[in-house]
């Protein structure tokens, strides 16, 4: 490709951290973040633990300066994609040509599903304001207004990659030279809705969800944001930078509309797609964040299709959904900023709650945190429903 | 930037088969799509348990890709701004009435809004690029840019774009609620001058190539988004840069095909920069013939295709002026509440 896309920066928000420092914290000291549910009102509280944002509305919306009654996809949306840009150092948005690319998986439900309690009972009742920003987009302009980004705006859903197709996008339309930066990532809140259609699924957890290891039993869902800043090589010599987004690569599994090929067809072609891109071989991947839900499933595929890739040579994987639960339309983003970061610092994340091996791989995940490790490209896998897979390489 | 439109593919109020010899007349405030006989392309064992957007998006995907003499794109990339209500707003009930007990997955696993992207790839079996957009009325627009520029890339690709949403019980009722539609009949909707249009729904695709080839219909020369414009006069200067940007003066433009939908507000921005920027152009409509959606330019591209193919704008489509003699470039414009501006700029090939 013609132009290089470089990270200038990023932040999160999510059930380890209001910001990336915090999670960092967590991850040094072994602490993840799932527990019961404390903000989330659902049948379910005493059954399923959840990594919630360890906030109510009201705190979340004094952060994002909105008000409490929005969406709080919104709030996260806001505190994250607000942090990410001023951690570039670049000034006020209005002196370029930014872009908000970002990802949610089911907009502002959080208040529709309150809304329906009386729209169902009666129709014409239920407050419209807890469905005006029922649509994904409609979450994304309340941000992008917030921010002052008119420039290009855009929202994708494809379930738990979204938040990585967000960084691809944003990163085609920067190659094409119309925007100088995007801030690109995704938010997602936990919601009954999204509880319960995993549960129904019967992949939750209800113990801490034990990703990459023999004994897993299902995922706990998490909720956040996370967005990098992604800037044109003109922009990029004028500021700092974490790494390059070197390489990129979506593909789909064509298997089942949830569940993922034995052999993980869709995660192979995704990790050597975005290989391809970045000219390099697998031996060059310094360290994996792993897409690794814990479902029995999901993790025997993304395993086994790195053992064909990577053919024997393992680098360090781990998956960090082991402290922030799956947060489904954020992951993508929040896990781009835990790599890029881990490339620019040299850090690998643990992989919590890990005891025993699977069977059918020849590697386990990383257990312990640590500093100082010479990277050099760092991969991020995404994959999900609707057989969508992505996988992002970011290099220094 | 530029791609060849190889096949297209529509579900809508009209039935596609006879249209535009035949129009489909409405009365009301909701336009449905006029289904065609979906086991065609679809297991009868599937239909049943599938939502009718995803009906709507394999079917006219399907008819696209049978248009462009394509068996397997190399990319699906979908726009939808409301995904899969139906499915959607089945589980709600659910979890609602039955206060989060004893619920079954079908609706969960098909309420998700990259259900039909899906669903496309897997009755394929394509493993390519997949992708879905969810931005309102840039929903479509966005999924044409990614395609545009996934062709850049690498311009031997094939690829299945498309756009749809559907409209259930519940999203008229909240979406009436709202005060968007009124009662008209389809041919007097776009004279009606008053407040409000009706609802519509369906589903349009398009097979896009960087390579001309025997099946090319017309060319997708550009898009373009404009979002919250400041004024009439910003987005009548975006206008003008687009076109400048291809080469083009308003006068270029053998035809402009509006999104008005009957709503005097928002029509009437229409009118504004129609006298400013194209007052010798003829002026065409679309969404008194599918309804008014977040993604309706999907049908009105569709329709602009086959007129630029066959040279050919169908009369029932003619708002202002007559239609042109030779057709060689239509101009899409549509906006929703006059915050969001689309342009799609298409070439006779």
């Amino acid at each position: 490709m013609s132009e290089q896309v470089w990270i200038a920066g990023g932040e999160v928000i999510c059930g380890i951290g209001l910001n990336l420092a915090h999670c960092l914290d967590a991850f040094e000291k072994m602490q993840p973040g799932m527990g019961a549910m404390q903000h989330l009102r659902s049948a379910h509280a005493s059954t399923f633990p959840v990594a919630e944002v360890k906030a109510g509305n009201e705190e979340l919306a004094a952060m994002a300066g909105m008000p409490a009654h929005w969406s709080r996809t919104a709030l996260l949306s806001m505190i994250a994609a607000k942090a990410a840009w001023n951690s570039t150092g670049l000034g006020p948005i209005a002196h370029y040509r930014v872009g908000l690319v970002s990802a949610n998986t089911v907009g502002g439900m959080d208040k529709t599903e309150h809304f329906m309690e009386a729209f169902l009972q009666d129709n014409t009742t239920g407050r419209l304001r807890e469905v005006v920003h029922h649509e994904c987009g409609s979450i994304t302009e309340l941000v992008a207004d917030a921010l002052g980004v008119r420039r290009h705006v855009s929202t994708i859903s494809t379930a738990c990659s979204s938040g990585a197709n967000a960084l691809m996008y944003g990163a085609r339309m920067i190659r094409a030279g119309m925007l100088d930066a995007v801030i690109a990532g995704g938010t997602d809140a936990l919601t009954r809705f999204t509880l319960n259609g995993f549960n129904t699924l019967m992949i939750l957890d209800q113990q801490k969800c034990r990703p990459f290891d023999d004994t897993r039993t299902g995922l706990n869902l998490g909720e956040g944001a996370g967005y990098v800043v992604l800037v044109s090589e003109r922009l990029a010599e004028q500021t700092a930078t974490w790494c390059r987004l070197s390489g990129f690569a979506n593909a789909n599994d064509a298997y089942h509309q949830t569940a993922s090929s034995p052999e993980g067809t869709g995660n192979f072609i995704a990790m050597q797609g975005a290989l391809n891109m970045a000219g390099l071989q697998p031996a060059d991947i310094g360290y994996i964040n792993l897409h690794g839900t814990g479902t029995q499933n999901n993790d025997s595929s993304e395993g086994l299709a790195i053992v064909r890739l990577f053919d024997g040579q393992y680098p360090p994987v781990s998956s960090t959904k082991s402290f922030t639960g799956h947060t489904l339309g954020a992951s993508g983003g929040i896990e781009a900023v835990f790599s890029a970061y881990a490339l620019q610092q040299g850090i690998i994340y643990p992989n919590a709650q890990f005891t025993t091996r699977m069977k059918e791989l020849p590697f386990a995940p990383v257990i312990t945190f640590s500093r100082g490790n010479a990277l050099r490209h760092v991969m991020s896998n995404s994959f999900g429903f609707g057989g969508n897979c992505s996988s992002l390489v970011f290099s220094k | 930037m530029k791609a060849f439109i190889q096949g297209t593919g529509s579900i809508s109020a009209q039935d596609s088969t006879v249209f535009p010899a035949t129009i489909r007349e409405y009365e009301g405030n909701r336009l449905p799509v006029a289904d065609p006989d979906y086991k065609q392309w679809i297991d009868i064992k599937q239909i049943r348990r599938m939502g009718r957007v995803i009906k709507m998006g394999v079917g006219a995907s399907h008819i696209s890709l049978q248009d462009a003499g394509l068996a397997m794109p190399d990319a699906i990339i979908t726009g939808t701004a409301y995904g899969c209500l139906a499915d959607t707003g089945v589980f709600l009930n659910k979890l609602v009435t039955q206060q989060e007990d004893m619920l079954t997955p079908t609706a969960f696993i098909q309420s998700t809004h990259n259900t039909v992207a899906g669903q496309i790839a897997l009755m394929l079996g394509c493993h390519g690029y997949n992708n879905t957009f969810v931005h309102g009325a840039f929903s479509l627009e966005n999924a044409l840019q990614d395609s545009l520029l996934f062709l850049q890339e690498n311009p031997a690709r094939n690829i299945l774009a498309g756009a749809l949403d559907e409209i259930t019980e519940y999203s008229h009722t909240i979406l009436s609620r709202f005060g968007l539609y009124k009662n008209a009949h389809t041919q007097q909707l776009l004279r009606s001058g008053t407040p409000g249009t009706v609802a519509g729904e369906g589903a349009a695709f398009f097979v896009l190539g960087a390579e001309k080839n025997a099946q090319s219909k017309a060319e997708l020369t550009g898009v373009e988004m404009i979002y919250r414009p400041a004024s009439v006069e910003e987005t009548a200067a975006h206008i003008s840069q687009f076109l400048q940007r291809h080469g083009l003066q308003p006068a270029d433009v053998d035809l402009l095909l509006t999104g008005r939908n009957g709503d005097a507000h928002g029509d009437a921005y229409y009118e504004n920069i129609e006298g400013t920027l194209f007052a010798r152009q003829p002026v065409a409509a679309f969404k008194h013939l599918c309804g008014e959606y977040p993604t309706a330019a999907a049908f009105g591209m569709w329709m602009a295709v086959q007129a630029l193919h066959t040279g050919q704008v169908p009369a029932a489509a003619m708002f202002k002026g007559n239609a042109p003699a030779a057709l060689k470039r239509v101009l899409i414009w549509n906006h929703q509440h006059t915050t969001h501006h689309s342009l799609i700029l298409l070439t006779a090939c």
